[in-house]
């Protein structure tokens, strides 16, 4: 079913010039980022600098105003809610708050794409959201709501839902924000895990240096709706950026200093 | 402000468009079916009690408001007519979808603001699955039909507090009751409530559920969305009311002619 064949060398994934503005703020100006099969991109960048919605708009959610998408050699930004249907199936999303649906148990929301797009029998929807839940460590919580389980467990049932189709690429958004360093690492172990055992192309969007530096095959740092820098991760412990320096080293700038002694 | 407005109307008229499409797709898809039952239970069986506590008390001011009157010139016996009439062509219907605006409209309007800002139905969209089939025709749909339902239960319990209040209170014959009442409330008048009843129901699922799916974000936008919705399926019930008795009215006379209450 899935075709993530090794050799093939032409980029999954592709933003052409896009740009993106919520009324005065450009959010996106201008980028051009081109995702390779069975690579892990970080992209890291300040709050604002538009990190998720750059996710969003690959996976459809958000519609450039200007620039191109594509996906697998198809153009997806001008692509209906209904054609893009098979294109999301190809895709899971991991929200930055889970978004779990707290209406349904825990196996009801890993089962959710199954019960939705697979027609398989309940049966069989059990047994594959019994997989994924031992997958991301969390064997035997299907029955409890998603109110009744902590913050790093929602993450990792949402984790489970996001590859409950078996989806050849899986967006990140910020997974181990709000995460003690230790759960934190085991999402971390989890996406290095899905790369490994399912060869899933993932995006991950991050401020976490650590976990960018851990996950990340490729970093791609945003700052004010453009690419400021695309390396492997040992060219950002070494770079001489101060934009970039600042960021990895997490220092506050002369400006923010000055302004807190203003004040 | 004026293109705001238009803004706003125009992704309203778009968001009914896409909710009529779904609606009508959905009855003839049974995987839609199972969404409907549980929205058949929160606005309709739910909300029995309210409304038939609300057409009850309905009917009873009625009746206190006007015995007095009719008294004075003699013709208490003819109080059914005004009563009944009333409560089955104008107030059951209007009340009973302000209430429902109230009691559903709310409840919609914050459990899908709360799924838009904790990102569930960019969750859903994300996994394919469109969130007006998925969440909206249902919850509409369930609007539009037992809105006309819950009102014949406010009909049917207004009729009994006027009743009460005429009959048992004032002691007014039951028999010459009920007969002005046969003569005066006509099936054409039962209807006409039913039929706003059905717009009144489709305008507040719409409102609430749009009202929802765009607030804006954090518990404010949940609040202040849920407070625009109930305002605006108020106003705009008692507006369709103005219109659709206008019509309805002219129908009538265009059909059975004029007839007098008196």
């Amino acid at each position: 079913m899935r075709v993530a064949k090794k050799t093939d060398n032409r980029p999954l994934i592709e933003l052409r010039n896009v740009s993106k503005r919520f009324g005065a703020l450009q959010v996106l100006d201008g980028v051009d980022l081109s995702l390779r099969r069975g690579e892990t991109t970080v992209v890291i960048g300040e709050s604002g600098t538009g990190k998720s919605v750059l996710l969003k708009h690959i996976i459809g959610l958000l519609r450039p105003d200007s620039g191109e998408i594509w996906f697998d050699g198809q153009r997806i930004d001008t692509l209906n809610e209904q054609s893009l249907v098979p294109i999301r199936r190809r895709m899971g999303f991991l929200f930055q708050m889970a978004a779990l649906f707290d209406s349904m148990t825990v196996g009801e929301n890993v089962g959710f794409p199954l019960t939705e797009h697979s027609g398989l029998k309940p049966a069989q929807i059990d047994e594959i959201v019994a997989e994924k839940m031992k997958m991301v460590g969390l064997t035997g919580l299907q029955d409890r709501t998603p109110g009744q389980i902590s913050g790093g467990q929602k993450k990792r049932v949402a984790l489970a839902r996001a590859i409950a189709l078996d989806p050849e690429v899986v967006f990140y958004d910020e997974p181990t924000t709000g995460l003690d360093p230790v759960r934190a690492d085991v999402i971390n172990e989890m996406i290095l895990k899905l790369k490994r055992e399912l060869q899933v192309t993932g995006i991950v969007v991050t401020h976490d240096m650590v976990s960018a530096f851990k996950v990340g095959d490729r970093i791609v740092m945003l700052n004010k709706g453009r690419i400021i820098a695309d390396a492997v991760p040992d060219w950002f412990r070494t770079c001489d950026d101060p934009r970039v320096r600042r960021f990895v080293d997490g220092r506050a700038d002369k400006e923010d200093l000055r302004a807190l002694e203003v004040g | 402000m004026l293109r705001r407005t238009i803004d706003i109307l125009g992704d309203f008229f778009v968001f009914t468009g896409q909710t009529f499409y779904w609606m009508t797709r959905g009855v003839t898809h049974r995987k839609n079916w199972r969404l409907l039952t549980p929205q058949l239970y929160e606005v309709g069986y739910k909300s029995l009690p309210v409304i038939m506590i609300t057409g009850a008390f309905v009917g009873m001011v009625i009746a206190v408001q006007a015995v007095e009157q009719f008294r004075a010139i003699g013709m208490e016996e003819r109080m059914g007519s005004i009563v009944n009439l009333s409560v089955v062509r104008e107030l059951g219907p209007v009340l009973a979808g302000i209430m429902l605006a109230g009691r559903i409209g709310g409840a919609l309007t914050a459990e899908l603001g709360t799924m838009n800002v904790t990102e569930q139905i960019d969750a859903l969209r994300s996994m394919g699955v469109n969130p007006i089939r998925y969440l909206v025709a249902p919850r509409v749909l369930a609007c539009f039909f037992l809105t006309p339902a819950l009102t014949l239960f406010a009909d049917f319990t207004g009729a009994m507090g006027g009743w009460f209040v005429s009959v048992i209170l004032e002691g007014i014959a039951p028999g010459p009751y009920w007969d002005y009442t046969q003569q005066a409330v006509t099936t054409f008048d039962l209807y006409s409530g039913i039929i706003k009843s059905f717009f009144f129901g489709a305008a507040l699922g719409l409102i609430s559920c749009y009202s929802g799916f765009y607030c804006k974000p954090g518990a404010e936008g949940v609040g202040r969305a849920c407070t625009a919705a109930f305002v605006t399926s108020f106003i705009v019930i008692l507006a369709l009311d103005f219109m659709l008795a206008q019509v309805l009215q002219d129908i009538q006379t265009a059909f059975f002619g004029f007839q007098s209450l008196l």
